[in-house]
């Protein structure tokens, strides 16, 4: 923790600013041999929390202009990382970043880790841990309502809960050990009753966050989403007619062929990913029928799979196949029957049969796409969607840590039922306030550590 | 003034209360020549305040203390008046005997318990100042003139150092009970550079018990015959009842009335007291709302008038003492014949100290009692005790002995005092210790009996008898598990009936059944008794192993994680300034204790969590860079 650390800390890609962070006891002195200040005055007083326009200038091995930016000086505790910060905003666009984060390692600061300012914000005590993992989220959100419930993260909501479960259970902590080391006192009574409320009230909130761990994975994920069907159902068309509707972000990663590329979509706030749109483009391309294994391997991947029939050329074994094989991995899905525009060969009632649902879509002309867009929305459980984004834990890290303090109330409240005495209840709740502890980091421990910082990218 | 060379011994204790005879006697019964020097042989063993052994954690130290082959368990169950199991409506890691002592008893009992002991040599005198050199000790020197030589010393002073009487708005330099306070000491501590601090207690006032009326108070008897120690049994004891009143609101509205005159209020008392011993006028005060507190009123011994005003400390004038005892119900005429009063005095700052309670300064001064901060009788010869044998192990020049945490609740004790520090007379509590349903009243023996005889300290014939408890204990759990029952079983079905228990569908074994909160060994042993009869101790810890067993693994799995951080050791060398990332609280802290895991570390005030990380991020990259070296 020596080190001054530097990294580029907007995303690769062109864009009209592209910062780079510097953090360290060194911070300050490499800006003041690389920048040019256009006032010189006013730099020298190397102030606080100023912005300053300038030039980066290279001296070695001839002098030479980087570019002109913009730089902030943060000096610590008041930075993200609690150390002194120097923030240099110039053009984004990767030669100009490059060249600058360079000079930057030469003066003598070293690359950082994947999340490294985080961890030193949060080594430092300005961040607590699901603030500092919050962070992350707010940087990967792909649609609003994942990034709402991050911001609410980083803002402290979720320790805000956290906080008010902890303090329900040191209240009947406190009573029982009172009662314990002070058996001649007399002590207002908490009574049985009102610990059981106490408790039940605690583990309907941990009930709460719970559920939300399903929802709020779901706007963190996203939801993997597959098109599957035969040749020449429309699945390409329908893709393209839901990305000219709903396309959120296209994530380009250099150096990658195009199987890898993810589509999202944004349906109603939640990030749909389309796995496989190579996939889908290639068997439209060449008429070929994808194999089974393939189908059932797509299906395994996906949380919903859309199934595309043609309803102008009828229903055949094959789609009945692909049907079936959706249901035996009893995965969420849709039924699409696409091409209502044609001319119908599809006795929709009789062979669909009562139980499947589905809905009747016409993906050239945009028919039908709203209902869609509903279902999905239905499908995912979006009443939830009008959930305090603050009940929203997104970390499979939280959801255990929870699933822990469930199972210790839980054994608390049967001990308290089976008349077991004061003490063994001590037990279990303070294991319940260690497993949230974990939470917020108030637990230390070494486990804690590894797990958390896996997660951090550059940059941040 | 003349000196005079009066003698060399191996370790000298100064002061014989609580603390100084437990640390005496062990070092004695370890073979070291020891000398314990007291301003008063007729105070040693003083019980200047409550006139009781026991309660809630106390009572767990003491038979922790007696495990280990200390005194004052032996001692109470020959001196006591009245003893009483607390929190039997709970679980048995919270069950705490008290005991009510005949004061002047216990103390003759004590005084000739040293007397006797071969090794040790009592001697009256007081010590004004101690001679160190090099940073070692080499011994003290009295205020007659008497030069005694040492390897090592074993400070027990209470709360005699400055000690000042305080009593409304008068005040006078004094011990406690009436007795001289020691003034010079604390200037020698000062000069060798200990830190000390100021702290303050209070005692209530005793009262004639014929002015007493009974008929207005509440009666609370006694239990049956108890003991303290592991080897006591048939001891002919009295049991005699304490009485509760209480105070009301013409009571604190005298005390309101007189606050101006209370040296707490008025700024004449400057030390800090316990929160957990308040006196009567911060009862009042801080709970104002509070129609009544409680009073109970608990004889001093069989051979005196005197009572003890429990829940009445006080050190409000005199005149105003009279005024609020008449108010209180039974009390109306009740005469004092020993004014409460408020005692401050100097302690040694704590955390000053090792492990081991030796000074970190000094090699060779210990530090025990009520003198590093503490408060209770209990406290001060757990702590005696541990100063003792640690001395005794150095003159031997053998490893010393720490306790931990999760062995025992006096390892609390000395962790809390020695890491933590303590803010006010630190006073021990059941909800202080992490493993409470490891560390119990009942199991002290088997958690520290077998290390009081590697001490010396255990007899043989002593060890023997524990060993065969022991042995039947395990012998008696293999039975439960390996008896299996039928449902056939009519004397059993009848039982279940009875207990409302459910009945049996197919065959189990004992030990499940035991597991049953409604049934107890009692119930199945009465159906399948053992070979040989045993004895309440044995049946009690069958019993308790096996319905707790869940629980019993559930601390000890969190141990297991306790000492995952204890064992990752801190080298005294560490330099904190060079590890980026620590508050600054927590880098000037970890410098000043030096913490010897990180375990410890963790439980320093200041040091977060996140300190706690960084520590462990800080001890990861050293032991990568040093694998990469040899690499």
């Amino acid at each position: 923790m020596d080190d001054t650390i530097a990294a580029i800390a907007t995303p690769p890609g062109e864009g009209g600013i592209g910062i780079i962070r510097i953090s360290g006891s060194e911070a300050f002195s490499i800006i003041n041999r690389i920048f040019q200040p256009k006032n010189a005055a006013r730099w020298a007083t190397q102030k606080s929390h100023q912005i300053y326009l300038g030039k980066i200038v290279r001296h070695k091995p001839k002098k030479v202009v980087l570019d002109e930016v913009l730089v902030t000086l943060m000096r610590g505790p008041h930075s993200f990382t609690g150390e002194d910060v120097v923030e240099i905003n110039c053009h984004g666009g990767y030669l100009p970043l490059k060249l600058i984060l360079q000079l930057v390692l030469e003066q003598g600061a070293r690359l950082a880790t994947p999340g490294e300012f985080s961890k030193r914000a949060f080594l430092n005590g300005r961040l607590d841990l699901s603030q500092a993992e919050a962070i992350i989220d707010v940087i990967r959100a792909k649609t609003e309502k994942g990034l709402d419930v991050a911001l609410s993260h980083l803002e402290g909501k979720l320790k805000e809960v956290i906080d008010s479960l902890s303090d329900k259970i040191i209240r009947i902590l406190a009573y029982l050990e009172a009662s314990i080391d002070f058996p001649d006192d007399e002590i207002e009574a908490m009574s049985r009753e009102e610990m059981l409320a106490s408790l039940d009230d605690c583990l309907g909130d941990i009930a709460k966050l719970l559920k939300g761990f399903q929802t709020g994975k779901i706007y963190r994920e996203g939801l993997k989403t597959v098109i599957i069907g035969k040749p020449n159902v429309g699945k390409s068309s329908l893709l393209n007619a839901l990305l000219k509707e709903n396309r959120a972000i296209v994530t380009d990663i250099p150096g990658t062929t195009r199987d890898v590329i993810e589509e999202y979509l944004n349906i109603g706030g939640v990030a749909i990913k389309i796995i496989d749109t190579a996939g889908i483009r290639q068997t439209e391309d060449l008429v070929e029928k994808i194999g089974v294994e393939k189908t059932i391997e797509l299906i395994s991947q996906a949380d919903l799979v859309l199934i595309v029939v043609d309803a102008a050329t009828g229903l055949t074994e094959e789609d009945y196949q692909v049907i079936e094989l959706v249901k035996q991995a009893e995965k969420k899905f849709l039924l699409l029957v696409n091409k209502i525009d044609l001319k119908q060969n599809l006795n929709q009632d009789l062979e669909l049969g009562a139980e499947d649902k589905f809905l009747t879509i016409s993906a050239k002309y945009g028919q039908g796409l709203e209902k869609l867009e509903q279902a999905i929305q239905d499908l995912v459980g979006s009443g939830e969607l009008k959930t305090d984004s603050a009940y929203m834990i997104t970390r499979e890290r939280h959801y255990e840590s929870l699933r822990r303090a469930k199972k210790h109330l839980e054994d608390t409240k049967s001990a308290l039922l089976s008349n077991l005495s004061y003490d063994f209840l001590t037990i279990d709740l303070k294991a319940a306030l260690t497993a949230l502890g974990e939470i917020n980091g108030q637990t230390a421990s070494e486990d804690i550590i590894d797990r958390i910082f896996k997660d951090f990218c550059i940059g941040k | 003034m003349e000196t005079y060379n009066a003698g060399t011994y191996d370790v000298i204790v100064i002061g014989a209360g609580h603390a100084g005879c437990e640390a005496a006697l062990a070092a004695a019964r370890m073979g070291c020549k020891t000398l314990v020097l007291t301003l008063s042989i007729d105070q040693i063993a003083l019980m200047p305040c409550n006139p009781s052994i026991g309660g809630p954690a106390k009572g767990h130290l003491v038979r922790e203390i007696d495990a280990l082959g200390g005194q004052m368990g032996i001692n109470i169950d020959h001196s006591y008046i009245q003893i009483r199991m607390l929190n039997t409506g709970k679980g048995p890691a919270v069950h705490a005997l008290r005991a009510q002592a005949d004061k002047w008893l216990y103390q003759r009992i004590m005084i000739d318990t040293l007397e006797k002991e071969p090794n040790l040599t009592v001697k009256q005198a007081t010590v004004v100042g101690l001679l160190v050199k090099n940073g070692r000790v080499q011994g003290v020197i009295t205020q007659t003139g008497a030069v005694f030589g040492c390897r090592a010393i074993v400070l027990t002073t209470g709360t005699y150092l400055l000690g000042k009487i305080i009593i409304g708005d008068v005040s006078y330099s004094g011990g406690p009970n009436g007795q001289f306070a020691a003034t010079e000491l604390s200037t020698s501590l000062r000069d060798l550079g200990l830190e000390l601090g100021r702290f303050k207690t209070g005692t209530p006032m005793r009262v004639d018990k014929r002015t007493v009326d009974f008929s207005k108070l509440i009666e609370q008897p006694g239990d049956s015959s108890l003991y303290f120690s592991f080897t006591s049994k048939n001891i002919n004891r009295p049991n005699i009842s304490c009485w509760l009143t209480y105070t009301n609101e013409r009571t604190h509205q005298i005390i309101r009335n007189n606050l101006h005159r209370s040296p707490l209020y008025s700024g004449m008392i400057k030390g800090v007291g316990p929160r957990y011993c308040p006196s009567i006028e911060d009862k009042v005060v801080r709970f104002p709302d509070k129609p009544s507190h409680q009073v109970f009123l608990e004889l001093e011994g069989l051979n005196t008038q005197e009572v003890y005003m429990q829940g009445l400390s006080t050190s409000l004038p005199e005149d105003v003492q009279v005024e609020l005892l008449h108010t209180i119900k039974g009390l109306e005429k009740a005469e004092i014949m020993r004014a409460g009063y408020a005692i401050e005095y100097d302690y040694l700052i704590p955390t000053q100290l090792k492990l081991t309670l030796e000074c970190k300064k000094i090699a060779g001064l210990f530090s025990a009692g009520q003198i590093n901060g503490t408060s209770g009788y209990e406290e001060a010869a757990a702590q005696g005790l541990i100063a003792g044998i640690n001395a005794a192990l150095q003159v031997k020049e053998k490893e010393p002995f720490i306790l931990k945490r999760s062995e025992a609740y006096i390892g609390v004790l000395i962790d809390d005092l020695v890491t933590k520090g303590t803010n006010e007379p630190y006073r021990m509590l059941t909800s202080r210790a992490e493993y409470r349903l490891i560390l119990r009243q009942d199991n002290a023996d088997l958690r520290l009996t077998e290390k009081g005889y590697e001490l010396g300290l255990i007899t043989e014939e002593r060890y023997q008898a524990f060993l065969k408890k022991k042995e039947q204990i395990s012998k008696e759990i293999k039975r439960f598990e390996e008896t299996v029952v039928s449902p056939q079983n009519q004397a059993l079905q009848k039982m279940f009936a009875e207990k409302n228990s459910t009945e049996l569908k197919s065959g189990t074994t004992l030990l499940e059944l035991l597991r049953r909160p409604e049934l107890s060994y009692a119930d199945l042993a009465a159906i399948y008794p053992p070979e040989t009869e045993l004895s309440n101790d044995v049946t009690e810890q069958v019993e308790i192993q096996i319905k707790y067993e869940g629980y019993i693994k559930k601390q000890m799995a969190q141990i297991e994680q306790f000492e995952k951080l204890e064992k990752k050791r801190l080298s005294p060398d560490l330099n904190y300034e060079n590890i980026t990332g620590l508050s600054r609280e927590a880098q000037q802290k970890l410098a000043k204790f030096k913490p010897e895991s990180i375990g410890q570390a963790s439980r320093i005030s200041g040091v977060s969590p996140a300190d706690i990380n960084v520590l462990l991020i800080y001890l990861e990259q050293q032991r990568r860079k040093a694998v990469q070296k040899d690499d």
